[in-house]
Parts: C-alpha cells; structure tokens; sequence
C-alpha cells in the first residue's frame, strides 16, 4: 500500500487549517480551521496505522480519541466565543487584544 | 663536735638525730591537704554565700578557722609523741623534664606553723566579730581574711618551690585586699599599693632564686633540693657552684615578706587595715614568711660547700633591722605604727638567729612572738575600738575602765620586753646566746666572727630599746590622765576573750623550750626529712641571760622614769627629745623620701615624661595617621560606591529597561500574531532537527 497519497491530502490539509488560523478574524472560523488541522492529523493516524499494519490498531483508536477530544473543545471554544460575543458585541480575534502590554 | 659538747655551761653543735625514727603520719598526715585547701574554698563560699548566713559570714571564718587550729593542734600533738616527716605531692603539668607538683608538707617546720595560724587565727578571728561589728563590708572583710590564712597555709604546706611561689603571692594579694579594706580614703589605698609593690621587689628576688635552686638540681621539690645539700658539694656541684647567688636571692625575697632592711618601708605603712589584719598579719602570716623560707631551705646555708656565706648578710641584715627599727618605734605616737616598728625590730631579731645558724631560736622566736604580738595588736586594737583614735596622745588613764585590756596588754608588754619567764625571755635569750656563740667565743668561728660580735651587741641594745618602747607605751596608754574624748569603755566580752586566750601561752610558753630542760620545741622543728645542724645552747648561757635581762630592766625602768605616771615628768620627757637625733627618728631616718625622691620620683619623672612625649607625637602620630588614612580610604570607596557599584546597578536598571521596551513591541495582545509567532518557531525548530539528523 502506498501511503504517499494521505500523506499529502494530510499535509495540504494541515496548510489549510493553519492558514485560516492565522488569517480568518472570526473567532468561529478559527475554531474551524483548528478543527480542520485536526483532522488532517486523524487522516495521517488512520493512514499510517494500515500502513504499518498495527496488530492493536493504535492508530485508528488514536484518531477515535482525537475527534472525541475534537468534539469537546469545539464546546468549550464555541462557548467562549459566545461569552466573547455577548460581552463586546463582537466574536473578532483581532480585536481581542487585552493581553496587550 | 665533741670538745664542744664538753665546753663547760655552752651551747652544742646537736645534729638532729631523729632522721631515722620519722613516720610518715598515718591518715592524720595524708588528709592534711584539707588544711590550704579549706579556707581556700571558704573564702569563696564566704563571698557567694556569706551575706545569706545569720553572721554574715564570720559564722563560716571562724568554723574554717576553729577546724585549722583543732587539725593542726592534732598534728602538733602527734608529731611531739612521734615525729612526722612526709611529702604528699600530685603532678599536675610538665615543665620540660621538672614536673610541678602541688602537694603538701608534713614536718617538724609546717607542723609548727599550721599550729601557729590556726591557734593564732581562730582567737584573731574571734576577736575581729567585735572589732568589725558594723563595716560596711563586713562579710567581704571574712571573705579575704580568710583568703589571707589560706593563703599563708599554701605557703607553709607547700613541699615544693612553684607551690611556696603560689602561697606567696597569695598572701601578697590578699594582703593588698586587706590594707587596702579601708579604700575610701587615698591613703589607705595607696598604703595597700607600697606594700604590694614593696613586696614585688622581694619577689624578684625569690623567683630568681627559686630559678637558679631548682635548675642547678633539677626539682622544684624541697626534699630533693635538700637531699642534694645533705649528699655535699662534691656530689651537687652544680648547685654548690650557684648557691650562694641563689640562697642570697632567695634570701632577697624572705627579706621582702619579713620586711628586713631596706624592704621593711610597707609594713609600718600596712597600718592603714583593720587592726586585726594587722594582727594576723604580723603575728602568724605574712611577715613569718620570710623566715619560714629560709627556715625551710635551711640546710643550703648550713652546709659547707653551699650557700653559707650568704649568713653574714642575713644575719647583718637582722642586726641593721632589729637596731634600727627599734629606735623608731620610740618616737611614733600611733600606737599601732609603735607596735609595726617593733614587729620590724622582731624580724630582726629571728632573721639575725637565721643568720647567725641557730635554726631553733629563730624559728623558736617567731613562735612566741606570734603569741605575743597578736596579744598587743589586739589589745591596741580593743583600745582604738573604745577610743577611736590611733595615737596615745589621746589615750592615758585606760589602766581603770579598760582592766582586761590593760592586765592583757602588760602581759603582752612583759613577754616582748623579755622579762623573765614571760615567753619573749627564753627566746630573745636564745638569740643571744646563739649569737655570741656565732661570734666564735668557743674557738669556733662560724658565723662571721667580729660581726657576729657587733650584731649581738646590736641585740643588747635592742633588748633595751624594745623594753624602752613598751614601757612608753604601756604609761602613756594606760596611765596618767585620759586625754582623749567621750569615755572609754571595756570591749565587749568577744573581744577581750581571745585576749585573756592570748596573754596565757604569752606568759607561759617558752617553757616549753627551757634549754637542757624542755626541749619540746627544738624537738618540733627539728622532725625534718634533711635533718638540720644547727646549734642551740643545752643549758642557760649566764651572761647573756642576765645581759638580756638587765637590758629590758634598765630600758623599763627608764621609761617609767621619763613616762611614769607622775605629771613632772613632762621635763623629762622634753629632754627626751634630743635635737638632731629625734627629728631623724621621727623621718624614720628619711628612707622613705629617699625611696621617693630618690628612686620613685626620678625614675617616675623622666618615665612620665617620655610616656608623655611618646603618647603626645608617636601614639598620636599613628592615630592621626590611621585617621587621615580612613579619610583618604574613605574617598576612594565613596567614589568607587557612586561611581562603580552605582553605575553597575543603574547600567543594569538601564539594560533590563530598555530590553524591556524592545520586547513590549512583541505583546501586541493580537492572539494571531503570537500564533504566528508560535508556528514559526516550531516550523524552524522541526525543520532545524529534520536538517540536523
């Protein structure tokens, strides 16, 4: 099995979460790239798993616990943009800048 | 020997045969260590303690007292019926290869002498519950009393040279303690100062001579030393090559303590203590020092080969004192400063028989005299106490309202004078005899010959001048009208007591040494580990005896004659005053300016001058010095501190600060901007590790 395919679908898929993490100012679209990031990583897990022929299956447990992990910080993140939103009337990141010095 | 022996009514040369029948004493004698060592330790308890106990200390004194005389009676008592001769000594460092030791002594010699103290300290003792009633520093007065009779028992216990050292200069600081009681007033003080220093003078002689004995045979140890005199010259000659400068300054240092010519300055002074020190002080401890020391080293300068030319200077030194001094106590109006000067002109006497080799009577002398001497301190002593006042032209008439102090103190008088059989008559009598036997009447020239001749007149004279004095002082206390203020009264019953205790062995003593007939004494003293050769007459040397006796009438009678109870002899007292000769008496022969004017002040003058000059430009120069170096030290640390240090820690306020406002450009607060940050470090690091491997 070539695993060389994946790899790359995981790679371009990782490039695209970081960028809209880095770019898009709504906090909700950032918490979709990140989401996007995420299963770029599940992808490569699943992939290498069958490729390495893994008599556990670690792999694909792996990715089971990424996206039940996945699942629960979209809540909390989804929550805290809420909170964000109510409070200034805004869910842009690049306005959240109280951490400036 | 044996054609003295035969020399009709004279004087034998009796060697001490008792060496072979000497025991060493049994448990009384091994436990004698508790006789220095118990009024050492009570002395401190008096100090901590005293002031807690119903008699504020004197309770403790006079038990530590009564133990000595009961402890040292005991001993007398058994070494009369069997003589003891033993050393106990304990090592307790190493000097080189000459351990020191401290020990104690028990022989003929210390026996005597802790009979002596005790018996004499616990009636002194007694006596000064009443003299001292009310001192202010009554209980701390005991505490160094006691030192004082310690110490002295340190002295005479000691069995070794480094020990005797010890004790001496114990007596000599608590003496200083003592004479200086009354501190408050200079006099006093400074009178306590002279005779320390009086004494330092002494000592320098003493701890030379202990250096140059004890080297020369290689032991601190008296049996050892005297050992080696005993075995001769050809067997010790070391030590008979320099024992006559170490027996002569030995003897240097007994002339310091015993207060000879020209070291006896402190002692009349050392009148500024409480009369009971003075008691003491010239009775049992202290001035007997001397002579004990030489007692105790006695063979060296009996011993041909050793240290016997040094016995023309004791006993010249003996005459010089006991002439001499006399003829000032016939002037003194102080009544205690008449009885220091005769204390002076006794000393005299038994360094005299020192010198001239008679052991016993010397030794035999300084035993009643203690009996005796102690009486008339301590009657002067109740006198002061009723009086208040020191000087006889105060005094007169007391003969009626003070009967025990008066009956006690002619009795006192008596056996000093040398009256028959008062106990200062067989002494002073044995002196004598022991003198013209020196000047070499008996065809042996012993002890110097023509001086032993002059000195024994000299101590003819002395028995005049000493009957002369007391009968002064007798009239002009005692008799005629009371001139002082106030009415004088009996002391009280704790007072006169020790001295009716004292007036019985004053008036009977010397019976126990009658030459020929009781020869206890000579006996006593001369129970020693190295037995002792002197000389000491075996039956009554007439001419001397009766030499003696019409000199002490005649010199009673005179006084009586110029100070007898009659008012006209007021003219017979003015012509008691001869120009010319009783100013020098009065000046005590200008010994005192002349160690003044002559020695202190042109030693101290130049000396405060040069300490002067030394503190005014070198002292001072080394402290303007240091204190001009600490300015100019100071500046250069002021600007390494502001310039240095300062300039360190705002450089690095500085840095840290404008660091900080580079980094601050960083914290945008822009969440995105870090994430950036963030992924491009980890895109560096990943790729630098993917490179590097």
């Amino acid at each position: 099995m070539i695993v060389t395919q994946f790899v790359i679908l995981g790679a371009a898929l990782f490039s695209l979460g970081v960028y809209g993490v880095l770019t898009r100012r709504n906090a909700v679209l950032v918490l979709l790239s990140v989401e996007l990031m995420l299963a770029a990583v599940n992808i490569n897990f699943v992939a290498f798993d069958v490729f390495v022929q893994d008599r556990i299956a670690g792999g694909q447990i792996f990715a089971l616990f990424v996206i039940a992990v996945a699942a629960a910080e979209v809540g909390i993140g989804l929550a805290i943009v809420l909170l964000i939103f109510r409070n200034r009337q805004s869910a842009n990141v690049d306005e959240l800048d109280l951490m400036k010095l | 020997m044996t054609h003295l022996l035969t020399t009709a009514n004279s004087l034998i040369l009796a060697a001490e045969s008792g060496a072979k029948e000497l025991s060493d004493g049994g448990t009384l004698a091994s436990w004698a260590w508790l006789i220095p060592v118990v009024p050492m330790v009570a002395a401190f308890a008096i100090v901590f303690f005293g002031k807690r106990m119903p008699y504020k200390g004197w309770d403790i004194a006079i038990a530590v007292m009564g133990f000595e005389a009961l402890y040292g009676t005991a001993l007398l008592l058994s070494h009369i019926s069997k003589p003891i001769a033993h050393d106990f000594q304990v090592e307790i460092a190493m000097l080189g290869s000459m351990p020191i030791e401290w020990g104690w002594s028990v022989d003929g010699l210390s026996i005597m002498m802790y009979f002596l103290i005790g018996v004499v300290g616990f009636l002194v003792f007694l006596f000064a519950k009443g003299y001292m009633e009310g001192d202010v520093r009554y209980t701390w007065f005991f505490a160094s009393f006691t030192l004082f009779a310690g110490g002295m028992l340190v002295l005479v216990s000691a069995p070794n040279l480094i020990q005797l050292i010890v004790g001496w200069e114990l007596v000599g600081v608590s003496s200083w303690l003592l004479i200086g009681h009354y501190w408050e007033e200079h006099e006093n003080s400074s009178a306590a100062i002279k005779a320390f220093l009086t004494n330092k003078v002494g000592d320098a002689g003493l701890f030379v001579g202990a250096i140059i004995i004890s080297m020369s045979v290689g032991s601190f140890r008296f049996s050892d030393i005297l050992h080696a005199v005993e075995s001769g010259a050809a067997e010790a000659p070391t030590l008979s090559r320099f024992a006559f400068w170490g027996g002569l300054a030995l003897f240097i240092g007994a002339m310091g303590k015993s207060a000879q010519f020209p070291l006896h300055v402190w002692l009349p002074d050392a009148m500024a203590g409480p009369t009971p020190v003075s008691s003491l002080m010239h009775a049992a401890t202290m001035v007997t020092a001397g002579v004990f020391l030489v007692g105790r080293m006695y063979p060296l300068y009996l011993t041909d080969g050793f240290a016997t030319e040094v016995r023309a200077v004791i006993v010249i030194i003996g005459g010089i004192t006991l002439f001499l001094t006399g003829l000032i106590a016939l002037v003194q109006d102080d009544i205690k400063r008449v009885l220091a000067y005769s204390t002076l002109s006794q000393l005299g006497y038994m360094t005299a028989a020192m010198g001239a080799g008679a052991y016993t009577a010397g030794l035999f002398h300084l035993f009643t005299h203690a009996f005796f001497k102690a009486l008339l301190f301590l009657g002067a002593g109740s006198v002061i106490h009723s009086v208040h006042s020191n000087n006889m032209s105060d005094m007169g008439g007391l003969r009626k309202p003070m009967p025990y102090t008066y009956w006690t103190f002619v009795v006192g008088s008596l056996a000093l004078a040398g009256i028959v059989p008062f106990a200062g008559f067989f002494s002073k009598d044995e002196i004598l005899a022991s003198l013209r036997y020196a000047s070499g009447e008996f065809g042996v020239a012993d002890g110097g010959g023509a001086v032993a001749t002059v000195i024994l007149a000299l101590a003819i004279g002395g028995a005049f001048i000493t009957a002369f004095y007391m009968a002064r002082t007798v009239f002009l206390t005692f008799h005629g009208e009371y001139k002082g203020h106030g009415h004088p009264h009996e002391s009280p019953r704790i007072m006169w007591v020790p001295l009716v205790a004292l007036a019985v062995p004053s008036a009977v003593i010397g019976f126990i040494n009658i030459p020929g007939v009781t020869e206890v004494f000579t006996k006593v003293v001369g129970g020693r580990e190295v037995p002792v050769l002197d000389h000491h007459a075996s039956s009554f040397d007439i001419p001397m005896l009766l030499a003696g006796l019409v000199a002490a009438g005649l010199g009673i009678y005179l006084g009586w004659r110029i100070w007898g109870p009659d008012a006209e002899t007021q003219e017979a007292r003015d012509s008691f005053r001869v120009d010319g000769l009783y100013p020098v008496l009065e000046n005590k022969y200008y010994i005192d300016d002349f160690y003044m004017d002559g020695i202190v002040r042109p030693i101290r003058g130049p000396v405060a001058r040069a300490m002067d000059w030394f503190n005014g430009y070198v002292i001072d120069f080394i402290v303007n010095g240091a204190g001009l170096l600490a300015k100019a030290l100071g500046k250069v640390v002021y600007w390494f501190d502001q310039r240095g240090v300062d300039g360190a820690i705002n450089a690095s306020g500085a840095v840290t600060g404008a660091g900080g406002g580079v980094l601050r450009l960083l914290q945008t607060g822009k969440v995105q901007q870090y994430a950036v940050l963030i992924f491009a470090a980890t895109v560096i690091l990943v790729g630098g590790l993917v490179i590097w491997f």
